[in-house]
């Protein structure tokens, strides 16, 4: 086992705890915090998958915005609720079976592939052809340009809905 | 001024027109204005009147006029073959020989003369008494439905014309049958007229009375009409009357009845209309009730005009009457029958008219029995004698019956004008207003008369005229010389019955005449009615003016007649009648010789029954009897009753008519079987509709398509619980979905 | 070397737990979390694929990207629908907003 694989395991199962216990976590708080950790643990999977910008922006992005973001939320949201008793629904067991079958049948699925072997290397400037194809027309410009606009729209919706109408 | 036939024969076209213009006018036009329907109506009759003399002094010179009469013919309708004539085209025309001429005379004058006195009878220039409702006779203001009795008038007299200048017995009959309309509504004038005693016939029962009753004769003739056709395939006068051919032929050939000629059964058809026109027996009953309607129709219709009209028509048809029959031969069935109904009917008429005390059914008795003279005279074949009768009848008897209406309305003046006591004011009023005298009398009894010599003169002497014409007065009056001329006809013949019958009828017609004068004008008056009578008021003056009129030629047409044999007088004045009407027929009959037993016989019964009469009557007191009941006794009481033939008729057919068709038709047939079909299947179609609606319709046709519905609703009540709204369970719902979905696309052996 | 098979499973089971925290918990605030869970999960599966398959095109990493962008969004979008609702209804428990039932 290499040491590359080890990292990985133990991030993995950063991620996996953090998530069951997103999942699992009787008091909202304690489950965004537990939020946090497993996005942090996802970012570090970026980094062992060589994707420096894409863990930095998953920092940036998700815990910093998002993650707070669920925060203010529950914050927002929190006079009603309580902290204790059972936060699962009614049929909670389904739900349950479900997952467990999904991950079965992928699990199954994932064991039969062949894989194909890796054989190019990651080229050295990579973020700054990722930069590139950003502004590129030919490349993503235009879903980058959608994506600011759907941001936007996104932005304009939840201030209109959220919006304290006097 | 003489005009060609050509001419004429337009100018014949135009007689009847002006009367149906007037009766047209007056019912569409002018019906508001009283003044201006009688003078249309006059008017018109007045045109047609002169165009009629104009026609008749034309030609009343010519001696062969019966030869070559005024003829105009237009082809009317298209029709099929015929048997014997072979015409192509119904022809209708008129036609002009002797005898029309002679009815155009006096039809015309009579008819004028009644329209100017109706002017005066329906007492025009009174104001309307507000008492006075449409439907019943007016008590003294001018009649209500003054305008509709001119249309009526004139609607009548055009019938008369049409019928008198027919070519053809078709147009005859038509003539006839609107006559008849006419006799129905003028009879039934007064339609609201009702009396207390249920006994008595009100003026609408007797128009219906008059119409069924002759309609009896009219089935028969009309019978006679269309056989007469079958067998010689036209109608037309000249073809068959003045055809010596055709004439032998129908006397020749059988008919379907065994011992009778064609022509015998034809003329016994054909005489059955005028035994029910005419008011011979059998169906003489309408006639003395006719006289519910107003004076001038029961003179017009009742007496001069269209009674006539059935001795017209046998007289025009005498030459098939008699086919086959020569003078001292003896009588075909047809001219027996009339002899036979003629004679009896003369007789039996006279002795009910010495029982009756209505002024005018006395008249109307008169009437059946001259016409039944008229009758028994063709029956014989005295043809001159029975035509001559024909037209003075016509004058005197509506001079009788016009001379009783001016008595009528005299009589009621007296009525409105007596009040008992003296009194300053002749119209002294109750507290509601009406006449306070308080006699009400029947206006039309003549035992409530008397006496009216002196109050109502000019009715008087001309009444007398007219009765003495009636009974035969020797020489001055026209009666005599007609009545002569049968009597005479009657014994030269041979036919001794007939003659005994007949001269027996005469007396008892001079009887009952100067009965009737007598109570009526002779003697005191009887009531206070009688004794206020007159004739002074404005009213009487166009009354007065046609009962001149008709006096005149009551005395003077007779002398248009008078037989060349007769010792004296005769050969005066040549005997115009006997020369022009003797024309009309094929082999003109001959004068007859001179002989003294039937002159004696008509002087010693007229004479005699005239005085008998005048000793009888002309001192009866007030209140008093009949003096003719204490020596007749029960049969005074039969004569008074008419011999109960109304009530015999009334048994035998009017009764089971009625309950024909008020039980069997009206009740069973209609109502039970008819009405009680359509109950039937109303009844059956009923229950089969319900069984429809609640067997098929409403479970099997309303009950699938709910059942769609149902089954929609069904499903969706059942499925409808997938959405909770709760998006969990959604998510849930897809997740499971998606994991078979995925086992069966991916694993192999699951699906396909 | 990490093969790339452990990448798959571990994006597989996070996305499975992600997914059970979204049936299964009551706050909608939680199942939103779940379902940033399972944003994530697919994110590790893009990024392996680039790094395993096609690392030198960057098209891989413009799709996690991309992942990013809407994420974002749905989570502000969502977050805002949940305060919109709880001023409504004082309450953010899934299963009491079922309006929309028949």
């Amino acid at each position: 086992m290499t040491a590359l694989q080890i990292i990985f395991l133990i991030a993995a199962a950063a991620t996996l705890i953090s998530g069951l216990m997103v999942v699992t976590a009787r008091n909202l708080v304690h489950a965004a915090l537990w939020l946090i950790a497993a996005l942090f643990s996802v970012a570090i999977l970026f980094v062992l998958l060589e994707a420096g910008f894409l863990a930095a922006v998953q920092v940036v992005l998700y815990i910093g915005a998002i993650a707070i973001l669920i925060i203010f939320a529950i914050m927002l949201t929190r006079r009603v609720m309580q902290d204790t008793g059972p936060q699962t629904n009614q049929q909670w067991w389904v739900g349950a079976i479900i997952a467990v079958a999904l991950f079965a049948a992928l699990f199954v699925v994932l064991q039969q592939v062949v894989y194909p072997e890796v054989t190019t290397a990651i080229p050295p400037d990579s973020l700054k052809a990722l930069g590139n194809s950003f502004v590129d027309p030919n490349q993503y410009m235009l879903p980058f340009e959608l994506a600011s606009v759907l941001l936007l729209a996104a932005m304009i919706g939840a201030i209109a809905v959220a919006g304290d109408k006097k | 001024m003489q005009l060609d036939h050509d001419l004429l024969a337009q100018l014949t076209w135009l007689v009847p027109v002006p009367p149906l213009l007037a009766f047209f006018l007056i019912v569409l036009f002018t019906n508001r204005s009283k003044g201006l329907s009688h003078t249309v109506a006059v008017g018109m009759m007045a045109l047609s009147w002169a165009v009629s003399w104009l026609v008749f002094f034309n030609v009343f010179r010519s001696e062969n006029l019966g030869e070559d009469p005024i003829r105009g013919v237009v082809d009317w309708l298209p029709f099929g073959s015929a048997a014997v004539a072979g015409t192509g085209t119904l022809q209708m025309g008129v036609l002009v020989d002797p005898l029309t001429a002679v009815m155009l005379f006096f039809v015309s004058l009579t008819c004028l003369m009644i329209f100017v006195y109706s002017v005066g009878y329906s007492n025009w220039g009174k104001p309307r008494d507000p008492h006075d409702a449409p439907g019943n006779p007016p008590h003294g203001g001018i009649e209500p439905l003054y305008s509709r009795f001119f249309a009526f008038l004139s609607l009548f007299a055009f019938g008369m014309l049409t019928l008198v200048v027919a070519d053809n017995v078709l147009l005859m009959f038509i003539g006839w049958e609107i006559m008849g309309l006419c006799s129905y509504l003028l009879i039934g004038f007064w339609y609201a007229r009702k009396y207390e005693d249920p006994n008595q016939i009100t003026p609408r029962q007797a128009g219906v009375k008059a119409f069924m009753t002759t309609r009896v004769g009219d089935v028969f003739m009309l019978l006679g009409i269309v056989y007469l056709y079958s067998q010689t395939g036209t109608l037309s006068f000249r073809e068959i009357l003045h055809s010596e051919e055709v004439l032998n032929h129908l006397a020749a050939t059988p008919s379907y009845i065994a011992g009778l000629s064609v022509a015998g059964l034809a003329g016994l058809l054909l005489f059955a209309g005028t035994v029910g026109k005419s008011a011979q027996f059998p169906l003489h009953v309408w006639l003395p009730d006719a006289m519910e309607g107003p004076t001038p129709v029961s003179a017009m219709i009742h007496a001069a005009t269209m009674v006539s009209a059935g001795v017209y028509a046998m007289v025009r048809l005498f030459p098939l009457l008699s086919a086959g029959w020569h003078h001292g031969e003896p009588l075909t069935p047809p001219m027996l029958a009339l002899a036979v109904i003629g004679s009896f009917s003369a007789l039996f008429a006279a002795t009910i008219a010495v029982a009756q005390n209505d002024v005018k059914k006395v008249l109307a008795y008169s009437t059946i029995s001259q016409l039944a003279y008229m009758i028994a005279a063709l029956g014989i074949g005295a043809y001159v004698a029975a035509a001559f009768h024909l037209v003075t009848h016509a004058f005197f008897k509506a001079l009788l019956f016009l001379g009783s209406g001016s008595v009528i309305h005299g009589v009621e003046h007296g009525m409105h004008h007596s009040t008992g006591e003296a009194s300053p004011s002749a119209h002294a009023k109750d507290a509601r207003g009406h006449d306070a005298s308080p006699q009400q009398i029947d206006p039309q009894n003549m035992m409530n008369m008397g006496g009216l010599r002196k109050r109502m003169p000019v009715t008087f002497w001309t009444f007398l005229i007219g009765g003495f014409a009636l009974s035969g007065f020797p020489l001055v009056t026209a009666g005599f010389w007609s009545k002569d001329a049968i009597l005479g006809g009657a014994w030269e013949g041979g036919y001794v019955v007939v003659f005994v019958v007949l001269a027996l009828s005469a007396f008892l017609t001079a009887f009952y005449t100067m009965r009737q004068i007598s109570l009526t004008f002779l003697g005191e008056p009887r009531t206070k009615a009688a004794e206020h009578a007159s004739e002074s008021d404005p009213i009487f003056r166009t009354i007065l003016f046609a009962l001149v009129v008709l006096a005149f030629f009551a005395i003077t047409a007779g002398w248009a007649g008078i037989p060349e044999s007769f010792p004296g007088l005769g050969g005066l004045l040549p005997n115009w009648f006997h020369e022009f009407v003797g024309g009309t027929l094929l082999e003109r009959p001959e004068a007859e010789a001179f002989n003294v037993v039937p002159l004696a016989t008509s002087l010693v019964v007229a004479l005699g029954g005239l005085l008998l009469g005048w000793l009888t009557y002309r001192n009866v007191p007030a209140g008093a009897d009949d003096p003719l009941k204490a020596p007749l006794g029960p049969i005074h009481t039969l004569l008074k009753n008419k011999y109960y033939f109304d009530e015999m008729y009334a048994f035998a057919f009017v009764r089971p008519a009625i309950w024909l068709s008020e039980t069997f038709v009206s009740a069973w047939v209609d109502r039970g079987v008819i009405d009680g079909t359509l109950h039937l299947v109303a009844r059956t179609a009923i229950p089969i509709g319900n069984a429809f609606r609640n067997y098929f319709d409403a479970p099997v046709v309303n009950g699938s398509g709910d059942l769609v519905a149902n089954i929609v609703k069904w499903f969706g009540r059942t499925f409808r619980v997938i959405q909770t709204g709760k998006v969990q369970q959604y998510l849930l719902v897809v997740m499971v979905i998606m994991l078979v979905l995925g086992a069966v696309l991916f694993v192999p052996g699951l699906g396909r | 070397m990490i093969p790339l098979s452990w990448y798959l499973t571990l994006a597989a089971a996070l996305f499975c737990v992600g997914l059970y925290g979204v049936l299964a918990r009551k706050n909608a605030v939680a199942i939103l979390m779940g379902i940033e869970l399972m944003l994530n999960a697919v994110n590790i599966n893009l990024v392996a694929f680039w790094h395993y398959l096609t690392p030198a095109v960057s098209s891989g990493q413009m799709f996690a990207i991309v992942v990013f962008a809407v994420a974002a969004a749905e989570a502000a979008v969502g977050l805002a629908l949940i305060i919109s609702i709880y001023r409504r209804r004082q309450s953010v428990v899934a299963e009491e907003m079922d309006l929309m039932k028949w």
